[in-house]
Formats: structure tokens, sequence, C-alpha cells
């Protein structure tokens, strides 16, 4: 039987634990065949967040760190400095990256350190099973937000691809999506050219991806696309937030 | 030969010792009284091809530590008591993922944001544990700029061959003053051994390495809590070190570690003159701690009591009484909010029978 597509060889054999219809699987899976592609396994080291993709240290095929929450981008650092000649990425959720870690990633960003972001906005906490997240859109519901995120009781929602390109530090940051084929593509492509930063020494990158958590959003998958689809890319626009090949043209 | 000695600040001499060892990665925040740690790594590092980052705060840099040991690197940080408990977390994960490291605590008084004056207060946290869960590290309680140089020479040594974070707990006094030096050589890092265990990059499929702490099913932690403990049990057995001072005829024995154990020391040659017959036991290691020195004098028909002089309002003198193990009175005398006591009020409380 002739092969369509194989399984990326920077993913091991571990099956996944994450729930039917998150897009963990589906981001993991871009980044290894980025990886594969780029042919930069040889010196790679990956982090793994706390949060659902904490076992990711369990299915990337490589070195791997388990960080702190939060703490991803200043294990990184650390890795990155001590041998700038290694591929170093950091895998984080939004509670890890937006809240706990929110000085460790402004400050990797302001540094422009030479490393590849992947950072999964679903809008919630899915390990500890659905708390309201920095990401959490306005109505939402979350648990610890029942009756959906109000500004009175908690403000407002923190968009990371938007603040961080703020900063002169970045080389690349893009928000895309995990909703669809077009989009898993464009995330795809997204993902390598942050990997292609690093190899280039060009500096800090982040590609941010709406995913979805079927689980604690209590949707189908199917729901839970449309969710993402009509709102959290609504609140979320998709698109190059920074990009430093773009703005030397 | 006439030895080469060099007058250095303790924070300086130690960083400087540091890099001899073999020291290539340092992150660290400011903060009083171990600034100068910092500013000379600064300068230093890059003339040996090292990297030195300011991080953006005490949390950060020790896991910048975790990320750098963790890859094979020889790295450190140092900080002062609040910025020490701010490193907690990741002390707790670096001891349980077993990475080697050096961390230098130039103790200020506390507690909340305290003083800047030299204390001991924060004895048991580096010396129980510090953070979350069942660990310890090895610590070491210099008393001089030479000893401290020794100890963060030989630091990566020991932190590497038990895979476990190295702690010099100094003071502001050690920090701070200036004391002729003899620098060891320059140790060359390509004569390194490759650490298989690291994270260097290098290996992918079976062979790649993992750096963890989490552990979701109890049997393996458990097994992990056992398999740090031997680590410590060997650790007593072979890095226990203490120094004892007049110890042989003494009946009062006075004990301290640090910069008051000088203080000590020359309390017990001014109780000596007046014929009061006292000694000094000074542990170095302060974890593993040097209880059968203890147990050794305890056992000595002729000792009355044990006094323990800190700069706290009483931390080791509870290893003392454990040591002891009720067989001689323990007292106690300290100062603490950043006074220091003189040998004068030292021999003052123990003429007096002024202790606890």
């Amino acid at each position: 039987m002739a092969v369509f597509k194989k399984k990326p060889e920077m993913l091991t054999d571990v099956p996944f634990h994450y729930c039917p219809g998150c897009t963990h699987g589906i981001a993991h899976r871009l980044v290894a065949e980025v990886i594969d592609e780029l042919n930069i396994k040889d010196h790679l080291v990956g982090i793994a967040p706390v949060g659902c993709a904490v076992f990711a240290y369990d299915y990337f095929n490589c070195d791997m760190q388990e960080a702190a929450h939060g703490r991803a981008p200043a294990v990184a650092t650390g890795i990155k400095r001590s041998d700038p000649n290694n591929i170093v990425f950091a895998y984080q959720g939004d509670g890890d990256l937006a809240s706990i870690g929110m000085a460790e990633i402004v400050h990797a960003a302001a540094r422009s350190e030479n490393i590849t972001v992947i950072f999964i906005n679903n809008a919630i906490y899915g390990m500890t099973g659905g708390q309201m997240a920095p990401t959490t859109m306005l109505g939402q519901k979350a648990s610890t937000c029942q009756k959906g995120r109000t500004v009175a009781a908690n403000g407002y929602p923190i968009h990371v691809s938007e603040m961080l390109s703020q900063l002169q530090g970045p080389a690349y940051i893009e928000r895309c999506a995990l909703t669809d084929v077009p989009h898993i593509n464009k995330a795809k492509a997204a993902i390598k050219h942050a990997f292609r930063n690093q190899i280039d020494g060009k500096g800090f990158s982040l590609v941010e991806l709406i995913s979805t958590c079927p689980s604690n959003w209590k949707m189908s998958p199917l729901e839970s696309i449309e969710y993402a689809k009509n709102e959290m890319m609504k609140i979320y626009p998709l698109g190059v937030y920074k990009d430093i090949d773009k703005e030397a043209e | 030969m006439k030895e080469n000695k060099k007058l250095m600040k303790g924070n300086e001499a130690i960083a400087e010792a540091a890099i001899r060892g073999g020291c290539r990665c340092y992150f660290g925040y400011p903060i009083t009284p171990q600034s100068e740690i910092p500013e000379y790594m600064s300068a230093r590092m890059p003339e040996v091809g090292g990297t030195f980052l300011q991080a953006e705060s005490e949390i950060a840099a020790i896991n910048m530590v975790y990320g750098a040991g963790g890859a094979g690197a020889r790295a450190m940080t140092s900080s002062s008591s609040p910025g020490i408990s701010l490193k907690q977390e990741g002390i707790s994960y670096i001891a349980c993922a077993e990475i080697p490291c050096l961390i230098v605590n130039m103790v200020r008084s506390g507690p909340g944001l305290g003083g800047i004056q030299p204390s001991q207060c924060d004895y048991f946290q580096a010396c129980k544990g510090g953070g979350h869960g069942d660990y310890k590290l090895l610590v070491y309680g210099p008393s001089s700029v030479q000893e401290a140089v020794d100890i963060a020479y030989e630091a990566f040594e020991k932190a590497i061959e038990y895979r476990t974070p190295v702690m010099i707990l100094g003071d502001g006094m050690l920090g701070q003053i200036m004391e002729p030096v003899a620098l060891p050589e320059m140790k060359d890092p390509a004569t390194f051994a490759r650490l298989p265990w690291a994270t260097d990059g290098t290996k992918t499929g079976k062979e790649r390495r993992i750096i963890n702490s989490l552990y979701i099913t109890p049997d393996p932690l458990e097994a992990i809590n056992h398999k740090l403990f031997k680590k410590y049990e060997l650790m007593a057995e072979r890095e226990t070190r203490c120094e004892e001072y007049r110890c042989d005829d003494a009946e009062i024995l006075l004990t301290a570690y640090g910069t008051v154990a000088r203080i000590a020391k020359s309390a017990v040659d001014m109780l000596r003159e007046k014929g009061v017959k006292v000694g000094l036991i000074r542990p170095i290691t302060l974890f593993p701690f040097p209880s059968k020195v203890y147990e050794k004098h305890a056992e000595r028909n002729e000792v009355k009591k044990f006094i323990s002089v800190e700069l706290s309002m009483g931390q080791m003198v509870e290893d003392v009484r454990l040591s002891v193990n009720g067989k001689k009175p323990v007292g106690f005398y300290g100062r603490c909010g950043g006074n220091v006591m003189t040998s004068e009020d030292i021999v003052e409380a123990v003429l007096q029978g002024e202790v606890k």
C-alpha cells in the first residue's frame, strides 16, 4: 500500500492524551512537520509548559525540558544562551504565557531572545478544568466566571500578539487559527517562518494559534470549530502583527 | 614560594572563583548586599566567553539556571534573602530534576523586605529545603572570603557529582568584606566531561533526554523521593565538613557558622585567657549537618553545655539540639535585625550565663 503521509519523525509513538476535538494535536503535528522539513533535529531542545501541553515532552521526539508554570521563556533563554547553536522552542498555553508567565514572555520578546514560541490560545484553562484565562472573552463562561466574563468583575482579555508587537524586540509575531485546512496550512507556514527566523539568527518569533477546547467550552468538536471561527477570530483577528523582514522591504 | 594574594571583596571573589571553577552562565537580578556579583559577572563573563544576563526577576533568573544547567552548562545565580524566597519555586524544580548549579545567598535581615545588614535568618530556608516538597541542597557556610572562594571553585564538581543544587550561605558581611585571597587556577571548560543526562540538543528518538519534575502517578514519584534522600545520605557520609577549635578539653562548647564563627572564635580565645575552658564547633557544611561532632562532645563527661551563637532568633540551634539529643543542655545567644554581636558580647553572655 502506498503511504500518502507518515507521522513526522519528530513525534514519538506515545498516544496524545488530548481530548477529542482539541487542536493541540494539530499544533504538535505542525511543529513536528516543520522541524522534520527544516532538518534541525540534531541540535534541538524543546520546552513543555504547565497546562494541557505539560506532557509535550512525551510527544516531541527530541531533548526536552519541562518548565515551571509560565517560565518556559526563561528556561528557553537559559538553554539558548548556554549554547546558541541549539534551536530552542517553547510551547505554551494562554494561562501559562499570558497570566503567570507574562513577565517572562514580555522580557524574552524585548530581549529579542533568539527562540521560537508556539502560543496556544483557547481562551480557557484546560488542564485545571475550565477556569477563566487572561484570554477568556467578555461574556464567555468559565468555571470561575460562571455567568460569563464581565468587565466589572474580571476586566478585559489580553491580546498577546498585539501587545508584544508593540515592543522593538520581536522579529516576527503572527496570529493563526487551527480551525480548518486553509487556516492550518497558513499556521504551518507561520511556524516554519518562526523557526527559520531562529536558524537565521533574526530573533524572537512567536506564533499564536487560535485553538479549541471542546471539553471545557462544553461544546462538540464541530461546535467548537464554529465558536473559534465566529467568536474568537472576531476578538482575536488573524494576521501578521510584526515581521522585521516586511519592515525592511 | 610566596603565595600570590589579591585583596578582593567577598562578592567579587566568589564570582571570580565560580568562573575559575568553570561557570560560564550567570543569571541574576540586583539586590543588596550581593549586587557586586552580577556587576562583576557582567564585566568578566564576556572575557571568558561566558554568558551574563540580568534577568527580569529572580524567578526568571533561577529558571534560566534551570534551562542552562539542564542543558549541561555550569550555571549560577545569586541573590539575597527576599530574592532567594522568589527563587524557591525554581530551586524545588531544580532539586527534583537533579540539575547541578550554584546558588549564592548573601543573607540580609528579615522577615519581609527587612534590612540590608548581615543576618543568618535564612538557615531554615537553606537547610530544610526552602521550597515545596521533600528535598535538600548541599549548603556551605563559609566564614572567610578565602573559604568562600575555595568552596565556590569546587561547587560545580560537587553539584555535578551529586546532581544537586549547591548553595553558599553567606551574609552581608561576607559579601562586603575585603580580604586577601589566593585565587585558584582557571579550569578549562573544554576539558569537562559531557553530561549524558543533559538536554544539550544532540539526541533524538530513544536516546533523547528529558529534564522534568512531573510524576503524575504516586509510585514513580515516591521512588524519586527515595532516590533523592539516598543521595543526601551519601552526601552526609562523604561531604560533611566541620572545624573544631580548642574543643578537646572544652567544658562549654560554642557553636557558630559563617562570619559569626570568627567572632565566636575570638570569644573562645578571650575566655580561655580568663581560664574558662571553651571551644568552638564550626559547621562548614550546614546541610549535611555535622551531627556526629556534636554527638561526640555530648558524650564527654566534662562538657557542661553547648551554646549556639547566631544572627537569628535561633535556627541552627534546633539542629544542635537534635544532634546533642538531650544529653547536655543547649543554650542560645543571638542578635538579629542586622545587629552583629561582638566577641565581648559573647564573652559576657557566657560568663554571666545570659543564654537561654
